[in-house]
C-alpha cells in the first residue's frame, strides 16, 4: 500500500471522557479546572477588556451597539429555539422600550437609570399582553404577525404625529458618564447572558422546551401551554426593551428609526452565524456581524451585497453555526487515524 | 367496588364535517373499576378519549366529571382535575433522558398541590421523585434504563413512559388508548400486574384496546363501539356472546379462539 493513498478515518474523544479516564487529571485539577471555565473566561474578560483595547470613541461606541444587538438576538435565539416562537417582533420591543423610556425620561423626568428600568418591566407587560391574541399561532404565521407589530407602530406614530411624529423626541439624557455607559450595557448583557443560560437549565426551561417540542403532551400535563407562551415573551420582551431603552439613551433620541427592521432581522442573521439555540452563538454572531456592517460603511450601497455574501458563505459552510463547531472543537479531540 | 359514577358521558356526539365520528354515545364508569372500550379501527374510540380529556370540543352531549360538568373545557383544566391521559401515538419527550420526561408533569400544578404522585410522602427534587416513579412502573433504576435517552427506548418502555406521565399528576382516572398494542406477549403479561395495582391503589382506569384476551383479564366491564354507536356494554363473556358483536367486530372463529382463552 505503499503507492496508493492510505486509507483514513476521523475519530473523535469526547475531551472530558478521555481527561478522565486516562486518570492523568484528578476531577478538579487545575487543568480541568482551566478547561472548564476557559470558554466564560474569554468571553466575560474578552468583553470587560474590548474598550479599554479600542481608544477610538467611535469604535467604542460600536461596542455598545454590538451589545444592543447581542441583547436583541439572545432573546431570538431564546424564544425561536426554547420555545418555539419564531419572533420578528424584535424592532416592536426596541421601539417600545425606547419610546417608553423616552417620555419616562423628557416628560417625566426621570432618571436616565430609573426611565432604562421602568421601561424595561413596562415594555415586557406591554409587548406581551399586545402579543397574546397570537401567541396560539405556530411557526411562520406567529412570525408573520409579529413583524406587522413594529410596522405598524411606525406608521401610526408617523401618520398621527404622536410622540414627536417623524422627528422623534429629542434632548434625552445620556447616562451619567461615558465609561458608565459603556460598562453598564456590557455588564447587563453578561447578566442577561449567564440568567438565560440558568434559566433554561431549571425545571422552568426545561418545561419551555417541552412546550416547544410537545405541546400537546404538556396540556395532558395540566399545564397551559398559552400562560407559559406569555412568560416566555415577557421575558424575551424585556430583554429587548432594555435593549431599546439603552440604545435611546446612548443617542438621546428615540425616534421612528426605533421600529426599523433592522432590528428584527441583524438579531436573525447573527443567531444564524452563532449557532441557533446556544445563547451564547447569537452574542458571538453580533460581535462579528455589526462591526463587519460598520466596515462595510465606506462601501455604500455595494455594503448590502458584501454582507449578504458573508452571510451566505456562513449559511453555505458553517450551517450549524461557529458555537455549535467551536463546542465540538473544543470538547473533543479530533485525530486522523490510518487503517 | 362499584360506587356512584366517577365519570358519565351522556350523548355526546362528534362530527368531523360530514363524518360522524361518534353517534350519541352515553356511558358511566364507576369508581375504581376498569373500563374497557374495545371496536374496530375507525371506531370511534381515540375520539372518544379526545372528548373527554378536552382535546376535541364534542359536537353535542355532555360531559360529567365527579358530577361536574367537564364538556368543552381546556385540556389543562381537565388534567389539573386528575382526568389524564396516554397517548396512543405515544407523545414522549424524545430528546431527554427518561426521568426528565417526568419533571414536566411533577412542574405542574395539580402535582405541586397534591405533592405530586402519592402526594407529600416523597421529598426531594422533581428527578428523584421521577426516577422513583419510573422504579415504580418496571423501569429498573440499577440498569441505568430511567437515565437513558427517550428516543433510544424500545417501545415497552415508552408505553409505561405515557403511564408513568399520568402517574406523576397524581391522578383519580387514567385513560389508556392501547398501551398494550406493539408489546410482546410478555411485555404485556408484566403490565397487567401494574395495571392491577394501579386499581388497587384506588385509581379508576378506561383501557382501549384491541388486544382482548389481555384486556378482558383485567377490565371489570366491557363497551363495545362501532361506526360511532355504542353496540353493547357489560362483562366480558356478555359481550362476546353477543351476536351483534360477532358480527360487527369479528371473524366468527376469532371469537371462538378467544372466548376459549378467556
Ligand atoms: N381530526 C379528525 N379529523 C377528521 N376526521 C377524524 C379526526 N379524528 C378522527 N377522525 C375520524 O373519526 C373516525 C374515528 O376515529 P378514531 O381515531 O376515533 O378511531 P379509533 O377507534 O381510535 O381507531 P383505531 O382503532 O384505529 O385507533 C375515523 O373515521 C377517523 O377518520
Ligand atoms: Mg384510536
Amino acid at each position: 500500500m505503499t503507492t496508493g493513498t492510505h486509507q483514513r478515518r476521523k475519530e473523535r474523544i469526547d475531551r472530558g471522557i478521555k481527561v478522565r479516564t486516562e486518570g492523568i487529571y484528578a476531577l478538579m485539577s487545575w487543568r480541568e479546572l482551566v478547561y472548564l471555565i476557559m470558554p466564560r473566561f474569554v468571553i466575560i474578560v474578552g468583553l470587560l477588556v474590548a474598550p479599554l483595547m479600542i481608544p477610538d470613541m467611535y469604535w467604542q461606541r460600536v461596542i455598545s451597539i454590538v451589545c444592543i444587538y447581542a441583547l436583541l438576538a439572545l432573546s431570538f435565539d431564546f424564544l425561536a429555539h426554547q420555545v418555539g416562537l419564531v419572533s420578528l417582533g424584535g424592532a416592536f420591543f426596541v421601539g417600545v422600550g425606547g419610546y417608553l423610556s423616552a417620555v419616562l425620561n423628557s416628560v417625566f423626568g426621570f432618571a436616565a437609570l430609573l426611565s432604562i428600568a421602568v421601561a424595561t418591566l413596562i415594555g415586557g407587560i406591554v409587548c406581551t399582553l399586545l402579543l397574546l391574541p397570537c401567541l396560539p399561532l405556530r411557526g411562520v404565521y406567529f412570525a408573520i404577525v409579529t413583524l406587522m407589530y413594529p410596522l405598524f407602530m411606525a406608521r401610526a406614530i408617523e401618520a398621527l404625529d404622536i410622540l414627536g411624529g417623524t422627528d422623534g423626541i429629542m434632548g434625552i439624557d445620556s447616562l451619567p458618564s461615558a465609561w458608565m455607559e459603556q460598562y453598564f450595557i456590557i455588564g447587563m448583557l453578561l447578566l442577561f447572558l449567564f440568567g438565560m443560560r440558568r434559566l433554561v437549565n431549571t425545571d422552568l426551561g426545561l418545561v419551555l422546551r417541552a412546550v416547544k417540542d410537545n405541546d400537546q403532551a404538556v396540556r395532558a400535563s395540566g399545564m397551559n401551554i398559552t400562560s407559559y407562551k406569555a412568560l416566555a415573551v415577557f421575558i424575551a420582551s424585556a430583554i429587548g426593551c432594555f435593549a431599546g431603552a439603552s440604545l435611546v439613551h446612548i443617542y438621546m433620541w428615540a425616534g421612528i428609526s426605533t421600529f426599523a427592521l433592522d432590528f428584527s432581522v441583524l438579531p436573525i442573521a447573527a443567531t444564524v452565524i452563532g449557532g441557533s439555540g446556544t445563547l451564547v452563538g447569537p452574542v458571538i454572531g453580533c460581535l462579528i456581524l455589526v462591526p463587519v456592517s460598520e466596515l462595510l460603511r465606506d462601501f455604500g450601497t455595494l455594503r448590502i451585497v458584501f454582507y449578504s455574501l458573508i452571510l451566505l458563505a456562513f449559511v453555505v459552510f458553517r450551517s450549524e453555526g461557529l458555537m455549535v463547531y467551536g463546542q465540538r472543537k473544543y470538547h473533543q479531540i479530533e485525530r486522523w487515524k490510518k487503517i | 367496588m362499584k360506587e356512584g359514577p366517577i365519570l358519565q358521558i351522556q350523548e355526546i356526539t362528534k362530527t368531523f364535517g360530514g363524518i360522524i365520528a361518534l353517534n350519541r354515545v352515553s356511558f358511566e364508569v364507576g369508581e375504581g373499576e376498569i373500563l374497557g372500550i374495545i371496536g374496530p379501527n375507525g371506531s370511534g374510540k381515540t375520539t372518544t378519549v379526545n372528548c373527554i380529556t378536552g382535546f376535541v370540543k364534542p359536537s353535542s352531549g355532555r360531559i360529567l366529571f365527579r358530577g361536574k360538568n367537564i364538556t368543552g373545557k381546556p385540556p389543562h383544566k381537565i388534567a389539573d382535575m386528575g382526568l389524564t391521559r396516554t397517548f396512543q401515538i405515544m407523545r414522549p419527550y424524545f430528546s431527554l433522558p427518561a426521568y426528565k420526561n417526568l419533571v414536566i408533569p411533577l412542574f405542574s400544578p395539580r402535582a405541586r398541590r397534591t405533592g405530586g404522585w402519592r402526594g407529600g410522602g416523597r421529598r426531594g427534587d422533581r428527578n428523584t421523585v421521577g426516577i422513583d416513579i419510573l422504579e415504580e412502573i418496571g423501569f429498573e433504576r440499577d440498569s441505568y434504563v430511567p437515565f437513558k435517552v427517550t428516543s433510544t427506548l424500545p417501545t415497552g418502555y415508552l408505553k409505561r413512559l405515557e403511564l408513568a406521565r399520568c402517574l406523576a399528576l397524581k391522578p383519580e382516572l387514567i385513560i389508556c388508548d392501547e398501551v398494550f398494542s406493539g408489546l410482546s406477549m410478555s411485555e404485556i403479561a408484566s403490565m397487567v400486574p401494574l395495571i392491577e395495582r394501579l386499581q388497587m391503589s384506588g385509581i379508576t382506569l378506561i383501557m382501549i384496546e384491541h388486544r382482548l384476551r389481555e384486556l378482558f383479564k383485567v377490565a371489570d366491564r366491557v363497551l363495545v363501539l362501532n361506526f360511532g354507536e355504542k353496540l353493547v356494554e357489560g362483562s366480558a363473556a356478555e359481550v362476546m356472546a353477543d351476536p351483534r358483536v360477532r358480527e360487527a367486530y369479528f371473524g366468527s372463529e376469532k371469537v371462538e379462539e378467544v372466548m376459549r382463552h378467556a
